[in-house]
């Protein structure tokens, strides 16, 4: 029995194959900086000329299309009349003053008639309850018509620019004073721990909550939170690590040699941090988007129009029921791009900094 | 002992008042609170009325302390927008229903990581590891929000299982406790696997091997209850992060918790009730952390003398 080749059975055998290749992704960088480079870096630098439609300004003629290889949602309905002027329709019937309107607009068509034919009772219409996709709008269009793709496409700015300014902003500050908490020890040490332990004993999202309520949403809120959020991670293990470099015999060397405690810290435990700092700037931005697009989905982030992905899905979720696509593909461009970023991170950390494991 | 809880409670404390002194300034810097809360038409008598009434006349030092003194007597001021409701009253009624979601978000994530995270340490390098390992990856990329509404989306709009949003019975709980415990089983899992893995190696484990003991009685009465110890301590930081998934789960699902709530506060500039939440949330956060410290220095006693 088990030696028939059934070929649904050939098809199993191949998953065990697919899940080890997929999670030995992280071996190798090419596919996630492919899809990186796809999603995020080129949109982002040349939206203005892959963009195919205007991203801001959409036609209202061709609202809620669904993506081009989904097929139009037509149904066949027995016309009936309104004896009571109550809607009493049945599974299968319509109204027939729904119908005319209908008609009009061009969503219902006589079947077997001219296409300009008056709709009348017994008749038998055809209702087209959504219109099929185009190749015009690749991905669909949202409710106000604008098109999915542009707008992920501008949006991709949106999420580099700001990942990019608070990963560097932030790891720059906390870089900073991790090495002045860790080269300098003391009063210094002490005051920019408790800091940074305060920090990680407030729930993130809340704080973020009440800082954009106080300073108002937009683009440079949005950065400022972030890196009011992120320095304290760099900070610590920043510190963690220059504390055990200055154990080093080379620091004790160059002070002997008579180095002042500035040119050590820059020119002997700094160059042997950038390795630490490159893979974890890699590992938070994934986080940072994250916390932005979740920012901009409560409402508290990138204000509207914007494009940024996060309020494209909360723009999609009201319309969840009917059309999924709205919120669907700016949900996978987060999800895509942060797990190509994780993925990036990983290889990295062993790649250049195999201690890191458990950041 | 005593004094390692003693000096962490300290901490606590300690932390707690800068917190509230933090939260207190933010909001007190978002403008003049009574701009939002009058009538556009409202007279320089009616501000300085309310302004009198609310204590808002007086310095902001003063007006922390009076806050302060009024919140150790429970009293956390009255709601603008909810009107005539205290703001103990509204996190007295909300709050049962975020512990609800959040107590089965950490069962159902306890349920599914840690028969995974044993599975996949003891079959290791096979294709159940393999897909653990991808659960995990897509766990901690992909935002609660994303993980909610795809769930939503796929059982409650496509398929039809269960409802896709609001409060209700058993039925309503298990799409938003699956999209705020999926980021922990991700985490979990890895934990688990990881101490498993660990013990496994150990002499103790190759001893009861030599000795014959079935390969089953092994893994689940020599391994597994050890293993247990590091997932344990971390479930107390799942706390944490289960309170900065609810304000985002509560908001998809339209859960009517504490999370729900903030979100509702800021968007009406409704400052007392901001304030309250928040701290409130933060207790809950800093207290679960102090717990859980003492907890890991009464089975590791290492810590307390650190």
């Amino acid at each position: 029995m088990a030696a028939i080749d059934v070929p649904g059975r050939r098809a199993w055998g191949m998953v065990p194959g697919l899940l080890r290749g997929a999670s030995k992704a992280r071996r190798y960088p090419l596919l996630p900086i492919a899809i990186l480079l796809v999603l995020l870096v080129i949109p982002a630098i040349f939206a203005d000329l892959i963009a195919p439609h205007d991203h801001r300004i959409g036609n209202l003629d061709d609202i809620k299309m669904p993506p081009f290889w989904v097929g139009p949602d037509v149904s066949v309905k027995e016309v009936v009349e309104s004896k009571t002027g109550k809607r009493e329709e049945r599974q299968g019937q319509i109204l027939l003053s729904d119908a005319q309107r209908r008609a009009g607009i061009g969503e219902a068509t006589v079947v077997g008639g001219s296409p300009d034919q008056e709709v009348s009772v017994g008749d038998e219409v055809e209702i087209v309850s959504q219109r099929g996709g185009s190749t015009k709008y690749l991905l669909g269009t949202d409710k106000l018509g604008r098109d999915i793709l542009s707008r992920i496409i501008h949006g991709a700015r949106v999420s580099l620019t700001v990942s990019l300014l608070a990963v560097v902003l932030g790891g720059g500050i906390g870089t900073i004073l991790g090495l002045v908490a860790g080269c300098f020890g003391g009063v210094w040490d002490s005051l920019i721990m408790r800091l940074v332990d305060l920090m990680l004993a407030f729930p993130s999202i809340l704080l973020a909550l009440v800082m954009v309520a106080a300073i108002g949403s937009g683009y440079s809120t949005v950065i400022i939170v972030i890196v009011v959020l992120l320095w304290s991670r760099y900070a610590r293990v920043v510190r963690g690590e220059a504390l055990a470099i200055k154990q080093s015999d080379y620091v004790a060397r160059a002070r002997v040699a008579g180095a002042s405690h500035m040119r050590i810290m820059i020119r002997h435990i700094f160059p042997n941090l950038v390795n630490t700092v490159i893979v974890l700037a890699t590992l938070e931005v994934g986080a940072v988007i994250i916390l932005e697009s979740t920012l901009s989905f409560l409402g508290a982030g990138i204000p509207r129009p914007t494009p940024a992905w996060g309020v494209m899905v909360a723009d999609g979720r009201e319309l969840i029921i009917a059309n999924w696509w709205i919120f669907f593909f700016p949900t996978m461009a987060i999800v895509l791009t942060v797990l190509s970023m994780n993925l990036l991170g990983d290889w990295l950390r062993d790649r250049l900094d195999p201690r890191l494991r458990n950041v | 002992m005593q004094r390692y809880i003693i000096r962490r409670l300290g901490q606590s404390v300690l932390a707690m008042l800068v917190i509230s002194i933090v939260i207190f300034s933010l909001v007190r810097v978002s403008g003049n609170v009574l701009d939002y809360m009058l009538p556009q038409e409202a007279t320089q008598e009616m501000y300085d009325l309310v302004e009198k009434a609310w204590g808002l006349d007086k310095p902001v030092h003063i007006q922390y302390l009076v806050y302060m003194g009024n919140l150790v007597q429970g009293d956390l001021g009255e709601s603008g927008s909810f009107r005539g409701k205290t703001v103990s009253e509204l996190i007295a009624s909300r709050f049962p229903s975020t512990l609800q979601l959040s107590g089965f978000a950490l069962l159902i994530s306890t349920l599914m990581a840690v028969p995974i995270g044993v599975i996949a340490a003891v079959k290791k390098d096979t294709p159940l590891d393999y897909l653990g390992k991808i659960v995990a990856l897509i766990g901690q990329s992909a935002p609660a929000f994303a993980i909610g509404l795809i769930l939503m989306w796929i059982f409650a709009v496509e398929l039809g299982w269960l409802p896709a949003s609001g409060k209700g019975g058993i039925k309503h709980m298990i799409l938003p406790g699956i999209a705020l415990g999926w980021f922990q089983v991700a985490a979990l899992m890895r934990l688990t696997r990881s101490s498993m893995l660990e013990v496994l190696d150990s002499e103790y484990v190759k001893l009861a091997r030599i000795k014959g003991v079935p390969e089953w009685k092994v893994i689940w009465k020599h391994c597994f209850r050890n293993a247990l110890i590091v997932p344990l301590t971390y479930m107390g930081l799942i706390g944490a992060v289960l309170i900065t998934g609810a304000v985002v789960t509560e908001t998809v699902f339209a859960w009517p918790g504490l999370g729900l709530l903030v979100i509702e506060a800021i968007i009406t500039r409704d400052y007392l009730l901001v304030q309250g939440v928040v701290l409130f949330f933060t207790a809950g956060f800093i207290l679960i952390n102090l717990l859980v410290d003492i907890v890991y220095a009464y089975v590791d006693p290492r810590i307390r003398y650190a």
